[in-house]
């Protein structure tokens, strides 16, 4: 998979009960087969990670002249990049872009779900539309919602004619809302902390593209809710909300932490979306990590790499659980 | 929602079970016109949901119909002469990319697969020591940011003077594939009964011949489920091709937000071309959902 877009499906599966008996030849034929990938695999994701950190700590700085004596004192590209306004700014986005569009995405995938689990007709016309989003690219979806939300035209027009006069920039607003702190120059924070209000028009689109995979994730978990439980439910007399709040949702538990995991880590390796929709924006309002280090990677193969093991370490805190957890559960069926 | 029925039950409820024929019988699907006011309901927020989702390809598609006068002011407004003419301007500036994009999708897809087909084969049927633990280092591979390793990759390719070319873009997506593509087979492989290879090994076949001859005729839906999930990725990436392709080996999604100018941009144009762009993964979509959706779900939800 290559795209931030590409949401994989969750690891677990039951082992099979049942094995094939074989003897210690089959077996080690079995290792050579699988030996290959998991060698390539090896070299372009743990090696080249390696290197990344390497250069990450190196006086690498223009690409076609390589420098690797390390960089004195240790460690000093990180020290000198958390101080920069724009790092500040971009672990802010990318903070206030996560947990906006997980609530939106998960939120509206259940409910969209509940209701086309249960509508009469047009299920399936529903859940096609519903899901179509996810098979586009992100950057068609950005094209389309760069237009929506022009200043000029798109929701704007109709904010207008509802009388409100200055409608915001939306992409190219600067104005952060419910800011915490008044950064005022010599503070080591550099940025205002609080929502931005170009970031909502990208993290609507993320959604919408999203919302789609999250419902698909809870239709599955619906579909395999035992009816019986329901109905017995129904015999003891409890209503939609008592059914809803102790049987269906406590059911849809695996599909919340798959959606959970799966999501946030498309929206902490966004990128695609942002520079169709934006680009960095007026002192880099929607700038993320990964339009960080992509401007750094014809200057400063330093500061690019820093910036991308800061971003691995914040996708592997929430991967690495997730695949164990999967991995523990194998091992115990 | 319960199917409320006339029954005359003792019971304290007014809402009577549904009577089910039996533990196996299939669901009855209710392809009717809601019956109480709340399946009305029901209806009525999922239309409208739907038509909200609709919006965007509305904007778009209308957009691009807007041809040579320019784009409506308003967004919602239909186009008053519709017109191709904004489909031609871009196919002119996308036609070579969209090329691109298949002659990198189509091997590369095709490539990952098989070799997804094969790990997933010896994982599910051949689990030796420590295969459960060796999978997991592999599926890590594809939950990483993959600026992680950008640097390395440009300069492998570099020393292997693939750089930019689409040889190497084809090579990067058949590499990083393979964990998804080996998850996704695994997965499939567990519901073939393992039966069938003891019997295969019984008349003496290995664990080639097995794989040849019993494995990949019983494939074909977990090839389209991987293929159809790769193909959408690979022709949806745009990471890779920005920074790994030189302008003759752009993919369409590079060229297309090349469009975006850089002081105005002829949204009617642009437009025309996302749905382009859009065009073979939405088909795929549409004429496959089924199988669309199992990739997606593949072993998601117990």
């Amino acid at each position: 998979m290559t795209t931030s877009t590409a949401l994989p499906p969750a690891p677990a599966g039951p082992r099979p009960k049942k094995q094939v008996p074989h003897n210690v030849k089959t077996s080690r034929r079995a290792a050579w087969i699988f030996a290959p990938s998991l060698l390539v695999s090896f070299l372009f994701v743990y090696v080249f990670i390696g290197i990344t950190v390497y250069i990450s700590l190196s006086n690498w700085k223009i690409g076609t002249s390589p420098n690797l004596a390390l960089r004195q004192p240790f460690g000093g590209t990180y020290a000198e990049i958390v101080q920069e306004q724009r790092f500040q700014a971009d672990i802010r986005n990318v903070v206030i872009f996560t947990i906006i569009f997980l609530v939106l995405a998960i939120l509206g995938g259940l409910i969209a779900a509940l209701f086309i689990h249960h509508v009469s007709v047009g299920k399936g016309l529903f859940r096609t539309v519903f899901l179509l989003p996810y098979a586009l690219s992100f950057i068609v979806t950005g094209v389309a919602w760069r237009w929506i939300f022009a200043p000029s035209t798109g929701v704007n027009e109709i904010l207008r004619s509802m009388g409100i006069e200055n409608p915001p920039g939306w992409t190219t607003d600067t104005t952060i809302l419910g800011a915490l702190n008044d950064p005022s120059g010599t503070d080591f924070l550099k940025v205002q902390f609080g929502i931005p209000v170009a970031l909502l028009p990208i993290i609507f689109a993320a959604a919408w593209q999203l919302v789609g995979f999250a419902m698909a994730m809870y239709l599955a978990g619906l579909a395999s809710i035992p009816e019986e439980h329901l109905e017995a439910a129904n015999v003891d007399g409890a209503n939609v909300w008592q059914r809803l709040r102790y049987i269906v949702l406590p059911q849809l538990w695996p599909s919340t932490i798959t959606c959970f995991v799966l999501l946030l880590h498309v929206a902490l390796k966004i990128f695609d979306l942002v520079v169709a929709m934006s680009g960095s924006g007026p002192g880099f309002v929607t700038d993320v990590p990964g339009i960080y280090i992509y401007n750094y990677l014809t200057s400063r193969y330093d500061k690019a790499s820093a910036m991308a093991i800061i971003l691995l370490l914040l996708t592997l805190v929430v991967i690495v659980p997730y695949l164990v957890r999967g991995y523990r559960k194998e091992r115990k069926a | 929602m319960a199917v409320e029925t006339l029954e005359p039950t003792p019971s304290r409820t007014a809402q009577a079970p549904r009577r089910r024929p039996g533990k196996l019988a299939p669901k009855p699907r209710s392809w009717s016109i809601p019956k109480t006011p709340g399946g009305w309901i029901v209806l009525a927020v999922c239309t409208l949901a739907t038509l909200g989702m609709l919006v965007p390809v509305y904007v778009i598609i209308t957009t691009a119909l807007s041809g040579s006068t320019g784009a409506p002011n308003f967004f919602l407004a239909f186009p008053d002469a519709p017109s191709l003419d904004a489909f031609k301007g871009a196919w002119t500036k996308l036609h070579g990319s969209l090329a691109n994009s298949l002659q990198i999708t189509v091997p590369a897809a095709l490539i990952s697969c098989l070799l997804g087909s094969i790990n997933g084969y010896v994982l599910s049927k051949f689990p030796f020591r420590g295969s459960n633990a060796l999978f997991t280092v592999l599926l890590v591979g594809m939950f990483i940011p993959f600026q992680a390793v950008i640097i390395p990759v440009f300069q492998f390719l570099n020393m292997l003077h693939l750089q930019g070319s689409i040889i190497g873009l084809i090579l990067v997506h058949i590499i990083y594939g393979i964990p998804i593509t080996t998850l996704i087979f695994r997965n499939y492989y567990e519901g073939i009964p393992s039966a069938i290879i003891e019997a295969a090994s019984i008349d003496g076949a290995g664990i080639w011949k097995t794989y040849v001859r019993v494995m990949l005729p019983l494939s074909v839906p977990g090839f389209v489920v991987a293929g159809i999930f790769q193909c959408t990725n690979i022709w949806n990436d745009f990471l890779f091709g920005f920074i790994l392709a030189s302008p003759a080996a752009w993919p369409a999604t590079v060229t297309l937000n090349n469009l975006i100018g850089t002081t105005t941009v002829d949204y009617s144009e642009l437009m025309a071309g996302a749905v382009l762009v859009a065009a073979p993964t939405v088909l795929l979509y549409l004429v496959l959902g089924r199988f669309f959706v199992s990739g997606l779900t593949a072993g998601a939800v117990k």
